[in-house]
């Protein structure tokens, strides 16, 4: 089963070891080099335009390249969807949980959050799929899209594709909202306890503008880093919740290279991976000196 | 000290998160004394039986007892929670102190390291991991603890950079002590508080990622009865066995609720600062 048929000529136009060492080597070099920001990001962009990543071993030996590029769209289109409602979400339950610490809601998102984090996604999204698929029959638990999809007008195709995606956004949605809220929550609590605050009060300003506009923004602030850093987390969430619904994503495509010991594809979904992270960082990084002016864009970034 | 058990007996979610955790060693240590049933044996006149007096929680596809599975599975999920820990532990304590300590070429070799190995997703750096070894329970408590140590690492890093300049450490260095006695017997133990911490939040998730490995068929292989291969198995029929799904999934709940309690008592009666200084962030393994 592991290497499948031995002289296959997709190996011997490979080989075997340097496929393991060689993009992580690579990164390592990209990253030791110390390098400015957009020079990695330069060197990022030459080495993807070159980068040989093989063919797959499975017996069709199509380019991981071509493969990976399939998949990507999906996963790339739930972690951003994903994303904006956690953010959507996340940023008015921390304001609100912080600026009425220890009231009944602040309370309640406590609880929420620490059952959030203590829950396996994987375990949460069978269940859905039990309630919601199989016992209330609303919702469909696996694919993106049913196998009449074509036949079916306009408007029901788009709710087809939408309903698809509820259990597994909200699966995916659910750990990352506990984790945010909690951050935000934290954040702003450390930002109203600021001098500032107190002189905009002081001020007369109304509180809603108080919190609004000069606590906010500065709540923000750590946030941006924590979404960025937080990508690898989400992506690395959509392993999970691709195989269990059967999204044909980047997730899913891992989990089959595993099972098939599909070197070249394991190796090429985490380059491509990693890459992602790279740019979420930066895109943060970014971000960060466009809400903060008293940070320049080109002085190193922290991480 | 003193201090420190007044104010986690206050902490009244942190001791019941402790009640839980020591519940559960208790239990997992007596699986093989409280199980009703062989965990391993079939019994193909009970499959999928629904959950009964004679089987508290069901039976599986092959008539197996999901509560003695569930109690042997305990051990499993808990001896995998300290050793991965204490593997990444041991391997955060070793880089970061050498980090901090040595600063220079060290310390920027060892954080960019870090950074390396940060840019990956934990599931698929996991995942790719172990595609190269052959699975057993032991590579999966290594995996995962290589793969988890740089949080540890950095709280280190951190820790020394602070402590090095201190005036007990100044002073050991003007007499001549070498720089493994310095590290390991005066400015490691006042830096233990945010790793004991780390390693608290740390154990639970290793079980997450533990059972979710186990879960995809990647983890624990069969027939070692994990809380993970039991939810596998359920995957399979949730239409007709709920049970099989939806017990080891509170299991897992239950336990990593009760240690991230217990974790987050401990750190605030260790000390309150450290509240803003140990990120949660990370925690959930992936």
């Amino acid at each position: 089963m592991i290497h499948l048929a031995p002289g296959d000529p997709v190996q011997i136009i490979q080989g075997d070891v340097p496929m393991e060492l060689q993009p992580l080597k690579e990164f390592y070099i990209l990253y030791g080099l110390d390098q400015p920001l957009h020079v990695q990001y330069w060197n990022w962009l030459k080495r993807i335009v070159m980068l040989d990543f093989g063919r797959s071993f499975a017996p069709h030996g199509r380019p991981v390249l071509t493969m990976i590029a399939e998949r990507l769209p999906i996963t790339l289109t739930l972690n951003v969807i994903e994303m904006i409602i956690i953010v959507a979400l996340a940023i008015p339950v921390g304001v609100m949980s912080a600026t009425r610490q220890y009231s009944t809601f602040d309370k309640s998102t406590t609880i929420f959050v620490f059952v959030g984090f203590a829950t396996p996604d994987f375990w949460l999204a069978v269940m859905l799929q039990i309630f919601f698929g199989v016992h209330l029959g609303w919702l469909p638990i696996s694919g993106l899209r049913l196998p009449v999809w074509e036949y079916l007008p306009f408007w029901q195709q788009q709710w087809d594709f939408a309903s698809h995606l509820i259990l597994p956004i909200t699966v995916a949605t659910f750990g990352g909202l506990a984790g945010f809220s909690r951050y935000m929550r934290q954040s702003m609590l450390e930002v109203i306890r600021q001098d500032y605050v107190q002189s905009a009060r002081a001020k007369g300003l109304a509180e809603s503008v108080v919190i609004g506009k000069h606590a906010l923004r500065n709540a923000l602030l750590p946030i941006v880093t924590v979404l960025g850093l937080s990508l690898p987390g989400l992506i690395g969430g959509s392993v999970i919740v691709e195989t269990i619904f059967a999204i044909p994503g980047m997730g899913q495509l891992m989990v089959q290279a595993v099972f098939e010991r599909d070197y070249p594809v394991i190796m090429g979904n985490l380059v491509i991976v990693a890459s992602l992270t790279l740019l979420a960082n930066l895109i943060a990084d970014l971000t960060y000196s466009l809400i903060d002016p008293r940070i320049r864009v080109g002085r190193r970034g922290r991480r | 000290m003193k201090d420190f058990w007044r104010a986690l007996r206050r902490n009244r979610l942190a001791l019941v998160g402790g009640v839980v955790v020591a519940i559960l060693f208790v239990l997992a240590i007596a699986a093989g004394v409280l199980s009703p049933h062989d965990p391993h044996k079939p019994d193909i006149k009970r499959i999928l039986d629904p959950p009964s007096a004679r089987h508290w929680l069901g039976t599986d596809q092959i008539g197996r007892d999901v509560l003695s599975r569930m109690l042997y599975g305990a051990r499993v999920s808990l001896a995998v929670g300290f050793v991965s820990v204490g593997i990444a532990t041991a391997i955060g304590i070793a880089l970061g102190a050498a980090a901090g300590y040595h600063g220079g070429t060290v310390d920027a070799a060892v954080m960019r390291l870090v950074d390396l190995m940060l840019v990956f997703p934990r599931f698929f750096l996991l995942l790719a991991v172990l595609a190269f070894l052959k699975p057993s329970i032991w590579t999966i408590m290594v995996v995962i603890g290589v793969t988890g140590w740089m949080g540890v690492a950095r709280l280190v890093r951190a820790e020394f950079l602070a402590l090095k300049e201190r005036e007990f450490v100044l002073w050991s260095q003007s007499v001549g002590a070498s720089a493994f006695r310095i590290i390991w017997r005066h400015i490691l133990p006042n830096a233990m508080a945010p790793v004991l911490v780390a390693m608290t939040l740390g154990i639970p998730a290793a079980i997450l990622t533990e059972s979710g490995l186990s879960f995809l068929g990647l983890g624990v292989r069969p027939p070692y009865a994990t809380w993970g291969n039991i939810l596998n198995d359920g995957k399979e029929v949730i239409e007709l066995a709920w049970w099989l799904s939806a017990y080891p999934g509170i299991a897992i709940l239950v336990t990593v609720l009760s240690y991230n309690l217990l974790g987050e008592g401990i750190r605030d009666a260790l000390d309150p600062r450290l509240r803003q200084n140990v990120g949660r962030f990370g925690g959930r393994g992936r």
